[in-house]
């Protein structure tokens, strides 16, 4: 059914106006199931935008933005949905779903794409678990029966908890934090709320997953954990990521596919060697200020 | 011994700082005060209006000012700062622990038999005042705080015109009492519906708007109720307010002196007080429904989508929450709770008019809910009886009389001390009384999480 390889998600002519500003022109480029995609440019090449106009947080000023899941044989029916004015259409167990046409919530509610935030938004408040019981928000309010099940306490809720509780405890052991599950979110280590909140998109249930700057801020032994995490949820879950990220080593060691976005326009892309030797990227990064020069020629030169 | 040295020194720099402090502050005090006590016009006989000045009453107070600045300075302060160095206890004590598991029982148990210790320590005469002043009084605040609660305190959106389905649920039950003869119980639900559907009116296009803007709408909502209230006379006639509006009885047995009322029925001699018990276990009934069902929504995911959205909504959107509905849900439910208090509250006093809605009713509901803790349903019943009680204890302190005089009305101060009350509780815990709060789930351990960890660390 779904086959590695597969295109999972297409963007298409995607641009993104702020007044006079163009943050993202004429964007296109593809993510393949079971591939980690990344998205890489310098500062304010419009990274972050694609990302919310992906996850529904901004609508495109143009363009088409398709997500498929199961077979990709239902891609051919792209234009009829896009006549057809809808969201999204179901065919079995294959859906195909065009992303700028739902408001945020429901991109994750059923076209399943979860997201992070390069600025980390957990509930500080909340407790480790909680964050991850609220992560599965729409599916324990359906066992809840829309809380009228829950408040009288019927035995097919508390089911239905104790197996969110139990997938929230298997993923508190995956990212390494079980001994914390009580303990306020906000009372983490930076590098360990990271993978907290990749954890909580990820029991959203996704079929994508996007991640911002997940390695913003973590030390090379952090930085080596978090790129086992991703590489694990990519091989044993088939869940396809796409990935924004400014350390080259992460990208060109993980990446299957890289795209390169300078000013919005999309430079460059294809496999991570050929997107390393390419001479237009490596003048991007030329062109950034002096102190980050240096960085990015030894990285990009490697 | 090195810091002894050193805080010693700092103390006596203290000294010099302090002086000044309060040399500035009482000068303050006399500059502001001067026209406000200093000067005031009487009416004299010939209807004139005269000067006269206070010298006495505004010298004591500025003194009383600039030495309450003294010693705030040379004790409050540092106690304050050994309070902050002080180190967090990781462990809390055992007793804290079995205190904490049977507070709660002994609370309920406690105003469960509040009348019956009430009436033998006082008898049926005296009794009546306790019951129905501080009894149910305190506990149609403790409601209404508990509803305002899972608005503001879980949810996190500011509502400052709750009142508005206060007077909603009190007009229902008015009018349709009065109109159609439907008994309480069934106006009770249907009050609390009509509440509910007003809220998710309201909600619907206010819900987009986010913390101070919120806040602002919701309180022209509550104006606009009242003064629909005020003029719409044909139906709810005015200033002038409804009357007689019908009392619940117990379960079709009226409360009155007839053959057919409670006390003939059940062979007791007549005495107002039943009436006021069966109240008092109803509106007890009443607010402990709304923490049962505030407790067992925030084990459910709604209670959990409230908080995540207090903590953060753009998160929430991020995991798949419709943020409208959930916020609509926390604004219906609020506002059910607080017109079951309204039916109830008209039903207690028989007379309604729009002056017992005002922007100043909404204002004590929030207060109670901001220095109870935001969330907390402990922390706003404690609240709710310091201030309801607080109020109704003024009304008790005749022997003040005997201290500043005949003219003294010790109510009059209610505000001012509210006002000193809310400063201190705020200085001295700024998250409101209890300021933890219960992690709803948990795998090991159910210790309390304080609100707010991260912003708290940078006072
Ligand atoms: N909501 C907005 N309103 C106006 N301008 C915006 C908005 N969001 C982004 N921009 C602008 O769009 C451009 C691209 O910003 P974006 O955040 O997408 O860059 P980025 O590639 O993620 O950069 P960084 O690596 O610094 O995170 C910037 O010039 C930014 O100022
Ligand atoms: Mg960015």
């Amino acid at each position: 059914m779904t086959n590695a390889g597969d295109i999972l998600l297409r963007v298409e002519h995607l641009t993104m106006r702020f007044g006079g500003l163009v943050a993202v022109d004429d964007l296109s480029f593809e993510a393949r199931q079971g591939e980690i995609t990344a998205l890489i440019g310098p500062n304010g090449a419009g990274k972050t935008t694609v990302f919310n106009c992906i996850t529904g947080f901004y609508k495109p000023s143009e363009g088409r933005i398709g997500l498929c899941h199961g077979d990709a044989a239902i891609w051919s029916e792209l234009d009829a949905l896009t006549e057809s004015g809808k969201r999204g259409i179901t065919r079995g167990d294959s859906g195909l779903y065009l992303l700028e046409r739902m408001p945020d919530y429901l991109v994750t509610q059923n076209a399943r794409v979860a997201r992070t935030f390069q600025n980390i938004r957990l509930f500080p408040g909340m407790t480790l678990l909680e964050n991850l019981l609220v992560a599965q928000h729409n599916a324990l309010m359906v066992a809840s029966g829309y809380t009228l099940f829950g408040i009288f306490g019927l035995p097919s809720y508390h089911r239905a908890e104790r197996a969110s509780v139990e997938k929230a405890r298997d993923w508190l052991n995956r990212v390494g934090l079980i001994h914390r599950a009580d303990d306020p979110a906000g009372d983490l280590p930076y590098g360990d709320q990271r993978r907290l909140e990749i954890a909580r998109a990820m029991c959203t249930d996704p079929v994508l997953l996007c991640l911002d700057e997940p390695a913003a801020g973590l030390n090379p032994r952090e930085s080596a954990l978090l790129n086992e995490l991703l590489m694990s949820i990519g091989n044993e879950h088939g869940i396809s990521i796409l990935l924004i990220e400014h350390d080259m080593s992460v990208v060109m060691e993980i990446s299957d596919h890289v795209v390169v976005l300078d000013y919005g326009i999309k430079i460059s892309d294809g496999a991570p060697e050929v997107v390393r030797n390419d001479p237009k990227v490596i003048a991007a990064y030329l062109g950034v200020p002096d102190h980050e020069l240096e960085k990015a020629g030894a990285e990009i030169g490697r | 011994m090195a810091t002894g040295v050193k805080s010693s020194a700092a103390q006596r720099i203290d000294t010099v700082a302090a002086l000044r402090d309060a040399a500035i502050t009482t000068l303050l005090a006399f500059g502001l005060f001067l026209p406000l006590i200093g000067f005031h016009t009487v009416t004299n006989i010939r209807n004139e209006l005269e000067l006269d000045t206070r010298w006495p009453l505004l010298f004591s107070i500025v003194a009383v000012v600039g030495v309450a600045r003294l010693a705030y300075s040379f004790l409050l302060a540092p106690w304050l700062e050994r309070i902050k160095l002080r180190p967090v206890a990781t462990t809390t004590p055992a007793w804290r622990a079995t205190f904490g598991k049977w507070f709660v029982p002994f609370c309920i148990g406690f105003v469960i038999v509040y009348p019956a210790i009430i009436i033998a320590a006082t008898g049926f005469g005296g009794a009546l005042k306790w019951v129905d002043n501080f009894g149910i009084q305190i506990l149609i605040y403790v409601m209404l705080g508990w509803g305002l609660n899972i608005v503001v305190g879980l949810a996190g959106l500011l509502d400052l015109g709750y009142v508005a389905f206060y007077a909603v649920g009190a007009y229902a039950y008015a009018l349709l009492a009065k109109e159609f003869g439907f008994s309480f119980w069934i106006l009770l639900p249907l009050a609390g519906v009509m509440s509910s559907f007003w809220g998710i009116l309201l909600g619907f296009p206010v819900l987009r708007l986010r913390g101070d803007y919120l806040a602002i709408v919701t309180l022209a909502f509550g104006e606009i109720i009242r003064i629909v209230l005020v003029n719409w006379v044909d139906v709810t006639n005015g200033y002038a307010g409804i009357s007689g509006i019908p009392r619940p009885s117990f379960f079709g047995i009226p409360f009155n002196a007839s053959d057919d009322g409670f006390a003939a029925t059940f062979g007791l001699e007549f005495s107002p007080i039943y009436r006021t018990i069966f109240l008092y276990y109803l509106i007890l009934a009443l607010a402990l429904l709304t923490a049962f069902v505030t407790v067992r929504l925030r084990r459910l995911p709604v209670g959990r989508a409230w908080e995540a959205l207090r903590e953060d909504e753009i998160a929430c959107r991020s995991l798949g929450i419709n943020t409208t509905h959930t916020k609509l849900t926390a604004f219906g439910m609020g506002a059910m709770f607080a017109g079951f208090a309204g039916s109830f509250f008209a039903a207690r006093q028989g007379f309604i008019s729009p002056e017992s809605f005002t922007f100043l009713e909404s204002a004590t509901i929030l207060a109670i809910v901001v220095l109870g803790g935001m969330g907390s349903q402990i922390g706003v019943a404690i609240a709710a009886i310091a201030m309801i009680g607080g109020t109704e204890i003024m009304r008790e302190l005749e022997f003040l009389k005997h201290i500043f005089g005949e003219s003294f009305d010790p109510t009059q101060y209610r505000m001012l001390l509210f006002g000193f009350a809310m400063v201190i509780i705020m200085v001295l815990r700024p998250r409101g009384l209890i300021s933890s709060r219960a992690p709803s789930v948990f795998l090991k351990d159910p210790k309390p999480v304080p609100v707010d960890p991260v912003k708290q660390g940078h006072g």
